[in-house]
């Protein structure tokens, strides 16, 4: 079947989608976009998280029929300012998980990046706790054991929110 | 595979009525997986999404209709106040990105004896609306689920919704897990207190979870406990009485050793959770002033 989905802003369709596909695979194997990563592919991981119409999910529990008409944004869509590639053009949250060296070997990352957006964006105007961060961030499994850092980017990303203009 | 859409209610009523073996497919976090592991591949999915009729809730007297499509997420900002047993589960639920597709009729749906919306459903006596284009059936909670994975709709029925009393005491919800999140219970277990003015309808509820084949209210515990609170009195929980509450908990239970843990650590976390929960219970109803009048 065919699924058209708006994904990073830009409307897109993928052909020869099989039903039971998830909409992890056809962003990453129909749609050229491999920045949600294929870890568990059962929800425990947190590694595809992805925004559906607005809302952090697990892509790989998506069906990709279900994403028909609908937008959706991944780590990609996140960039901003006129030099996409380049480190100018990353998210805040982007550069504080740079900044804070909360990458190990970098596979859980798009989907903490994508999960910790949605918490700044939450939070907006204040730093959260630490316990809110955990909670945030309890779907997102890091092997490499890097939560320290991970949350010390979160609360760097939101004191800078704080300080700083809106993004857009 | 097939992949159906329904637009409207009446249309999915008419699609599973054309198609019985379909499978529903809400927020996909049970069906997702069973198909992403090759677990079981359903002949058609049935795609709930675009039923705006199911994604509301209301209140109707002393009652919540919960639609099939309000996810866990919308359950605990939305309803916790009224429906705070429901609530507390639905935060133990998986993770965030979880519990912002996940619906508590999945949960009724797949009937795993572990989900975590059975205990408090059955301890606060909420329905099942099953829905076909014959009609509208009522199931009770307590009879819906029929065996591990099994329950009581028919090939051609929907879940609708599930109707919940409002609170009209304190509930608590406790589970076991090995973290805090992202987390099957191993056994889990509910209780809600209804402390009625009239004497004759205060009850206490239970739910027990993944501690038997479906989940199960613990029916000769509730009757103890519901006969020995001093409901007018307001005097505090008797040890004992407490101690022979869990006790009873477990005898209703019916646990096995599996990966998540024994048959006779379920038995025993069983009771502790069972005084627990009462222990917290009676302290919210003392402090509300219920008793003592």
């Amino acid at each position: 079947m065919r699924v058209n989905v708006t994904v990073n802003g830009r409307r897109m369709a993928a052909d020869d989608v099989w039903e039971g596909e998830s909409l992890l695979y056809v962003l990453r194997e129909r749609l050229g976009l491999p920045g949600a990563k294929n870890a568990c592919e059962q929800g425990e991981c947190g590694s595809c998280t992805v925004y559906l119409d607005g809302t952090p999910v697990c892509a790989c529990l998506v069906a990709a029929g279900q994403a028909e008409g609908r937008e959706v944004v991944t780590v990609e869509g996140l960039v901003c300012g006129d030099d996409p590639a380049g480190e100018g053009g990353l998210h805040e949250v982007q550069r504080a998980f740079v900044a804070a060296g909360a990458v190990q070997c970098g596979f859980c990352t798009p989907g903490l990046v994508v999960q910790a957006h949605a918490l700044v964006e939450r939070t907006a105007g204040r730093v959260p706790e630490d316990a809110e961060i955990r909670e945030a961030l309890a779907g997102n499994l890091c092997r490499c054991t890097g939560y320290e850092k991970i949350i010390e980017a979160v609360r760097l990303a939101a004191a800078q929110r704080t300080t700083a203009t809106p993004s857009p | 595979m097939d992949f159906l859409r329904a637009r409207t209610w009446a249309e999915a009523l008419e699609l599973k009525a054309e198609r019985p073996e379909a499978t529903p497919i809400q927020g996909g976090t049970d069906v997702m997986v069973e198909i992403n592991l090759d677990k079981g591949r359903p002949a058609a999915l049935l795609d709930l999404n675009p039923v705006g009729e199911l994604t509301g809730w209301s209140r109707e007297g002393e009652w919540i209709r919960v639609g099939a499509g309000v996810t866990y997420a919308r359950l605990i900002d939305e309803l916790g106040e009224v429906l705070p047993g429901l609530a507390q589960a639905s935060r133990t639920v998986g993770s965030p990105q979880i519990r912002n597709r996940g619906t508590l009729a999945g949960n009724l749906g797949a009937a795993s004896p572990a989900g975590d919306g059975h205990p408090p459903l059955l301890a606060s006596g909420g329905i099942v609306e099953a829905e076909s284009v014959r009609g509208t059936r009522l199931i009770p909670v307590a009879e819906f689920y029929t065996g591990v994975k099994r329950n009581a709709l028919a090939p051609d029925e929907l879940i609708r919704a599930v109707r919940v009393p409002a609170a009209a005491g304190p509930q608590y919800f406790s589970k076991i897990g090995t973290r805090n999140a992202m987390v099957i219970a191993v056994c889990s277990f509910a209780i809600a207190l209804d402390g009625s003015d009239r004497p004759e309808a205060r009850r206490v509820g239970t739910g027990i979870g993944s501690a038997a084949p479906t989940p199960l209210r613990a029916v000769a515990a509730e009757a103890f406990l519901a006969g020995e609170l001093d409901w007018a009195g307001g005097s505090a929980l008797d040890e004992e009485v407490a101690r022979r509450f869990g006790e009873l908990v477990a005898a209703a239970a019916a646990p096995i050793d599996d990966v998540r843990g024994r048959a006779a650590y379920r038995s025993h976390a069983l009771a502790v959770m069972a005084r627990r929960t009462l222990g917290w219970a009676w302290h919210d109803y003392l402090r509300a002033g219920r008793g003592a009048r």
